[in-house]
């Protein structure tokens, strides 16, 4: 096995460390789809992970709030490391939104009841409160005129707007991003990213697994470079996108950069 | 046709204790098929383990078996004195009910990962995740096969007459020992299933459509 240096230039996570992936392993099979991952989000700090597919940065996404498990390794997620299935994981998990590339919105609950339904459930919060709260959040992403139809009925941005707006209604410490706009025609990717941007703007902790490089350069404050399960370069977006230091970088970056 | 006039209250007493036995044993059989098909796709792997061999064991049984093991096994090991008709309700509530576990499990699986994954992500415990999102989605899915598994679950009843419960299969018995007309014993009995499982039927039309129009 080649040895492949990881070039992390000083970019210190801003704020206190929030998210702490340390050394964590796991296969797929005899896929090594996470090596050693070491990775520290700060407070307000928005991450972004980009690489080629099968890279592993989705199931690094994933990891953070134990969809996927782990072989080894460990993720504390504000000092605290990740319980084992159970309440207590339920209850981490409420504490960290997730948005999915394919939305995942309940399809027999109105959008409404989408955003409503984890407050009232999880956070114990009454209806009305929960609802008020809803139909702020639904309004911020620019779809409170939609409260009342179900998700089928929506066009694909909004489905992720409203999946956007769930996940803000838990008032969650740090937004996990997987791939939220490769399932979206192309004219609806910007109203995503665009509510995407004022989340970042708003200083909440992101981590964005994403192809829209464009989005990596004007809202990440770090970019985070996987190849084949490992984490090979870490980077400003500004010297990672003018100046890569690996080879697979620069590689990755020449195939989407100039076509 | 006098066999039926003549001895109405028997018919009758048949035809209720047909629909009041199956509705019983639907009812345990439901219950328990769900808490069932819960259980084999809990993450608890005892649980799942306990669903599979439940499912396992009654599935492949024959129902006249479990009716003998009802009536002559189980009094043995627990003397409780159970009345024929909980015994009957017993056996056919237990065959059915892994029936309606894998109707209700195949249901489930119907309904795509990512609902329950954007569940959990919010937080919500397994429990909350079956029953307020993926279940309710498993529904319309389970209706038609549920809808069948029920018509099966009013036929069988017709075991528990062999073993001295009254219901209709149980009259045709009496009245064919008394020496009536077969043919016409026959037709009557076979009447009154028709209403009972057409009643079934339309029952779980109705709420296909239902749910069709809630979604």
């Amino acid at each position: 096995m080649t040895e492949v240096s990881v070039t992390k230039d000083e970019v210190p996570p801003t704020g206190e460390p929030l998210v702490v992936l340390d050394g964590v392993n796991k296969h797929f099979g005899a896929l090594h789809v996470l090596q050693d991952i070491n990775l520290t989000i700060g407070q307000g700090e928005v991450v972004v992970v980009i690489g080629p597919s099968g890279s592993g940065k989705s199931t690094l996404c994933r990891a953070i709030n134990r969809l996927e498990t782990i072989d080894s390794g460990s993720i504390a997620l504000d000092g605290k490391p990740l319980p084992q299935e159970g309440k207590e994981l339920a209850r981490l998990r409420a504490d960290v939104g997730m948005v999915f590339q394919s939305f995942n919105l309940f399809a027999h609950k109105t959008v409404l009841e989408n955003v409503t339904l984890g407050q009232i459930k999880v956070r114990k919060k009454d209806k009305k409160a929960a609802d008020q709260y809803a139909r702020k959040l639904l309004d911020r992403v620019g779809v409170g005129n939609q409260a009342d139809k179900y998700p089928a009925q929506l066009s694909g941005g909004q489905q992720q707007r409203v999946a956007i707006a769930r996940a803000l209604a838990m008032d969650p410490k740090v937004m996990l991003f997987d791939e939220p706009t490769s399932a979206l025609d192309p004219e609806m990717i910007n109203e995503v990213l665009e509510v995407m941007q004022q989340l970042a703007r708003d200083g909440m902790t992101m981590v964005v697994v994403t192809h829209e490089m464009g989005f990596a350069r004007s809202a990440a404050n770090r970019v985070v470079f996987m190849s084949d399960g490992q984490i090979v370069e870490e980077q400003s977006p500004e010297q990672f996108f003018t100046n890569p230091r690996s080879d697979r970088a620069r590689d990755f970056l020449s195939k989407i950069l100039h076509h | 046709m006098n066999v039926l006039l003549d001895h109405l209250p028997e018919f009758r007493d048949g035809f209720v204790g047909t629909l009041l036995l199956t509705l019983a044993s639907a009812a345990f059989a439901l219950v328990l098929g769900v808490l069932l098909a819960a259980f084999r796709v809990s993450p608890v792997p005892p649980l799942r383990w306990f669903g599979t061999v439940w499912v396992t064991l009654f599935r492949n049984t024959p129902l006249t078996l479990l009716f003998l093991v009802m009536w002559f096994v189980v009094p043995q090991i627990f003397d409780v004195g159970m009345s024929p008709w909980v015994k009957g309700l017993m056996a056919l509530g237990l065959y059915t009910s892994s029936f309606v576990c894998e109707a209700v499990r195949s249901g489930i699986n119907t309904v795509p990962f990512g609902q329950a994954e954007a569940a959990r992500s919010l937080g919500m415990t397994f429990g909350q995740t079956l029953r307020m999102i993926v279940l309710p989605q498993a529904t319309r899915t389970v209706i038609p096969p549920l809808s069948s598994i029920m018509i099966a679950l009013t036929k069988n009843s017709a075991i528990a007459g062999a073993f001295s419960v009254t219901e209709l299969f149980g009259v045709q018995k009496l009245l064919s020992d008394q020496g009536f007309a077969i043919a016409w014993i026959f037709l009557w009995v076979a009447l009154a299933y028709l209403v009972i499982t057409f009643a079934i039927s339309g029952l779980f039309r109705l709420l296909e459509s239902r749910l069709e129009v809630a979604r």
